[in-house]
């Protein structure tokens, strides 16, 4: 009985070790034979390449580990607003292929089935080769409400100018304290007296209202730097001051958030039909509000089902923010798996960082998600 | 004559109420119309936004006359409980009737009535719709990528012969149904590796060698596809069995191997495969790029395969095992005659998504060199006799993978229909 247990772990490890052996010994000779060290030296190396789109202070005599950096900051911007904005679709989407609207239903449908089927890849590559190709030069860009300009070089919009920036956040900061300590004394209150407090409404409130007092008594001054048309020879034109978003970007976050959303959408929609009819149902026979059913009876057990396969949709989205190689915008691959690799040659270290990188980001995710499903996990008795 | 309140349709004065609602609607619908394909605006008189939504307000108004309930006559019930239930719900139908009637006659010139077919030349191309000769021209390249053109009656012949021997399971006797699962995971996949490395690759039997390099379009999208489906179910189910196990040697190895693959994206594996990979093996070693790839894609996708399979193994009651076990079954004969039985019909829906999302993913092996569909569209926009055009190659690409993918996941519902039982 023992010999059956043991020997498969025995055969198991024996593998292991044989692959990863064969796999060290010729990596070490090969680079031996090539003369190559390996470690992680070379990140204090100066990079001597330039990117075009960094968020933070980056030029050619910044180091490697500096443009890791940048290529970090880039696919996690472009993944933080591609979640924003595939949340929001989808979740629109969801609904309204819940409709008793027939239009609306088969237009949701419509949506979901069109785009959930065409690869990502092409979907970037139909955005920016194609869509993005046939807008016009700056020197031919119409305003957009009055302050924008959507070019074939990108789009062009003002940039907010602040004053004293760092009150401003400061008091955001404390506004969230704030409301996390009244939501729980609320909490408790309602639990032990049966008192509710308008939690919502109140929590607006002072989100709204401590920052708007910095603008009065803090010295937060903001104003806004529009973009202006500037000739730099006979037929090049380009926009300065505001802020300058890429065409890469564009089209990047646009196809990512597309795509996304469709398969949030179902998910919105498998959680609310999740539901049973009887919930809702005994819901209304105690007496509770259609507004006060979806709040605290239909949302709550929706969001149990929702949101685990939602957060792996959340993870996808920024795996898949790595085609921005394709497009050159310059994301983590594309910088440093790409361009940092072809410099260095140092094949193993850099692929090996990359992948660490986007395995951090999946496994802290987990770990979230793991512990967010036990909190609110049904609490069987 | 009776009273007639505006605000109220009613059932007395319905044909009225019709009368106006129509019109109303018409109006919208003319007023919308006139403004987007003649220019002419009906309506100018009215202050800017106000004329801008005109058609929005008509057609409410008129949705607004014709909501009368238990009217009677059953189509205009239909119609209302379908888009019309409310003053919400109507402004909605209306925009979405309006961005249809903003949307279609554009796309369809330039789709059909605006396009070019005939001719072979980029300057037939006169038209201000789709240069589909553009696509003609590039058909063979699109297909079959940098094969010779002489040799691809040996493409077509392969996949030919690889669908009928698929399609032959179907009409297997009933005897020897019990085979069925041997032929397509044993039988199929070397016969079909052979008919690509002798009959695709080449070089023995009088036929010239192709190299993989030359081989692309979609059936090279095929190729890749078909094997890494192949592979990454055996592997997948594997690792899920083993993910399960209570050895822990076992279970930490296949913890490990699921997580790792299932962390990172695609293309870093793909990277991998290209410039790490042959780094790890003997000097002079070589293997080809393409089965480097495929090696790649099979041991990401069968990470996936494998939490679908241990959902579906999640999902069993504990009494299929506690039986199985009772009557005296072994580890290996419960697994298989019991539980995966079982357990693979529960998670067709789940493979059929990651088969998709496999086929989705083959473009990226533009990465290491090999053009595939997606990749010869870049090589064919860069091709100097034809810039220009890189809209018809997308909408073109797009069509046949939206047809691929959207058949495949209306075969797995039928599948899933089909197998479905109540326990």
């Amino acid at each position: 009985m023992k010999i059956k247990k043991i020997l498969p772990q025995l055969l198991t490890l024996l593998t292991i070790v044989l692959i990863f052996g064969f796999f060290t010994i010729n990596a070490q000779i090969n680079m031996d034979n090539r003369g190559i060290e390996f470690g992680f030296g070379f990140l204090k190396q100066e990079a001597s390449f330039d990117i075009q789109f960094s968020l933070i202070d980056y030029d050619g005599s910044r180091s490697y580990a500096r443009a890791y950096l940048v290529g970090l900051l880039n696919t996690l911007l472009v993944s933080f607003i591609g979640i924003i904005f595939c949340t929001i679709l989808g979740v629109i989407v969801g609904v309204a292929r819940l409709s008793p609207n027939y239009l609306i239903k088969k237009t949701a449908a419509f949506y979901v089935e069109f785009f959930r089927n065409i690869p990502l890849l092409l979907q970037i590559f139909f955005w920016y080769f194609a869509a993005l190709r046939a807008l016009p030069m700056p020197e031919d860009a119409t305003l957009i409400l009055g302050t924008s300009f959507m070019t074939i070089k990108g789009l062009y919009t003002p940039a907010p100018v602040w004053n004293n920036f760092d009150v401003f956040i400061i008091s955001l900061i404390l506004a969230l304290i704030i409301i996390f300590f009244f939501n729980r004394f609320a909490k408790k209150k309602q639990e032990e007296e049966g008192i509710q407090y308008p939690k919502f409404l109140i929590s607006l409130g002072v989100f709204i209202i401590l920052p708007l007092l910095t603008f009065l008594f803090g010295g937060v001054d903001l104003s806004w730097s529009f973009p202006k048309l500037k000739q730099l020879a006979t037929t090049s034109f380009t926009y300065e001051g505001g802020l300058s978003i890429p065409p890469e970007l564009i089209a990047l976050t646009l196809a990512l958030a597309l795509y996304t959303a469709t398969f949030i959408a179902e998910n919105v929609r498998a959680g609310i039909q999740g539901i049973s009819k009887g919930q809702k149902e005994a819901a209304a026979s105690i007496g509770l509000t259609p507004g006060q059913i979806l709040k605290l009876v239909i949302m709550p057990q929706a969001l149990r089902i929702i949101i685990p396969p939602t957060t792996n949709q959340y993870l996808n989205l920024t795996k898949n923010s790595s085609l921005a190689a394709a497009i050159a915008y310059p994301d983590l691959v594309l910088v440093f798996a790409g361009t940092a690799m072809m410099q260095t040659g140092r094949a193993i270290e850099i692929v090996a960082i990359t992948m660490a990188t986007y395995l951090t980001i999946s496994l802290a995710i987990s770990v979230l998600m793991n512990w967010y499903n036990k909190r609110i996990a049904i609490q069987e008795k | 004559m009776n009273k007639i309140n505006l605000l109220k349709p009613d059932k007395k004065n319905i044909k009225l109420f019709i009368f106006l609602g129509v019109s109303f609607f018409s109006l919208g619908i003319i007023d919308f119309s006139l403004n987007h394909f003649l220019n002419t605006n009906i309506t100018s008189f009215l202050p800017g936004y106000i004329s801008f939504l005109t058609p929005l307000f008509f057609g409410m108004i008129g949705l607004h006359f014709i909501r009368i309930e238990f009217s009677g006559i059953k189509q205009l019930d239909n119609l209302n409980k379908n888009i019309n239930t409310s003053n919400f719900n109507a402004a909605l139908s209306i925009c979405i009737i309006l961005l249809v009637i903003f949307s279609i006659p554009p796309l369809l010139n330039w789709f059909i009535f605006e396009a070019n077919i005939a001719g072979d030349k980029k300057e037939d191309c006169t038209g201000d719709g789709a240069c589909w000769v553009y696509i003609k021209v590039w058909f063979n390249r699109f297909m079959y990528g940098m094969y010779p053109n002489a040799e691809q009656w040996r493409v077509n012949t392969t996949f030919i012969i690889v669908l009928g021997l698929a399609g032959l399971g179907y009409f297997f006797p009933l005897k020897l149904k019990k085979y069925l699962t041997l032929y397509y995971v044993i039988f199929l996949p070397i016969i079909s590796f052979l008919l690509i490395y002798y009959l695709i690759s080449g070089g023995e039997f009088g036929l010239v060698w192709v190299e993989t390099g030359a081989w692309g379009g979609l059936s090279l999208t095929f190729i890749v596809s078909f094997f890494s489906l192949i592979f990454c179910f055996p592997i997948g189910m594997m690792f899920a069995l083993g993910r399960r196990s209570n050895l822990p040697t076992l279970k930490w190895t296949s913890i490990l191997f699921i997580e790792f693959w299932r962390g990172v994206p695609l293309i870093t594996v793909l990277f991998m495969s290209a410039v790490m990979f042959p780094m790890f093996l003997p000097d002079g070693t070589y293997v080809d790029k393409l089965i480097r790839v495929i090696i790649a894609i099979v041991l990401f996708e069968a990470a996936y395969t494998a939490e679908v399979i241990r959902g579906g193994l999640q999902a069993l009651p504990r009494g299929q095992y506690d039986a199985a076990k009772s009557i005296g079954m072994g580890y290996w004969k419960m697994h298989l005659l019991v539980i995966l039985p079982q357990a693979l019909k529960l998670v067709i829906p789940g493979i059929a998504n990651t088969f998709l999302a496999l086929v989705k993913d083959t473009p990226l092996i533009f990465v290491v060199g090999l053009l595939e569909l997606a990749g010869m569209l870049g090589l064919a926009k860069t091709n100097p006799e034809w810039l220009g055009f890189s809209m018809e190659g997308y909408v073109f690409a797009a069509i046949i993978f939206w047809i691929i993918c959207y058949g495949m996941s209306k075969y797995s519902y039928n599948l899933e229909q089909k197998y479905k039982t109540d326990r």
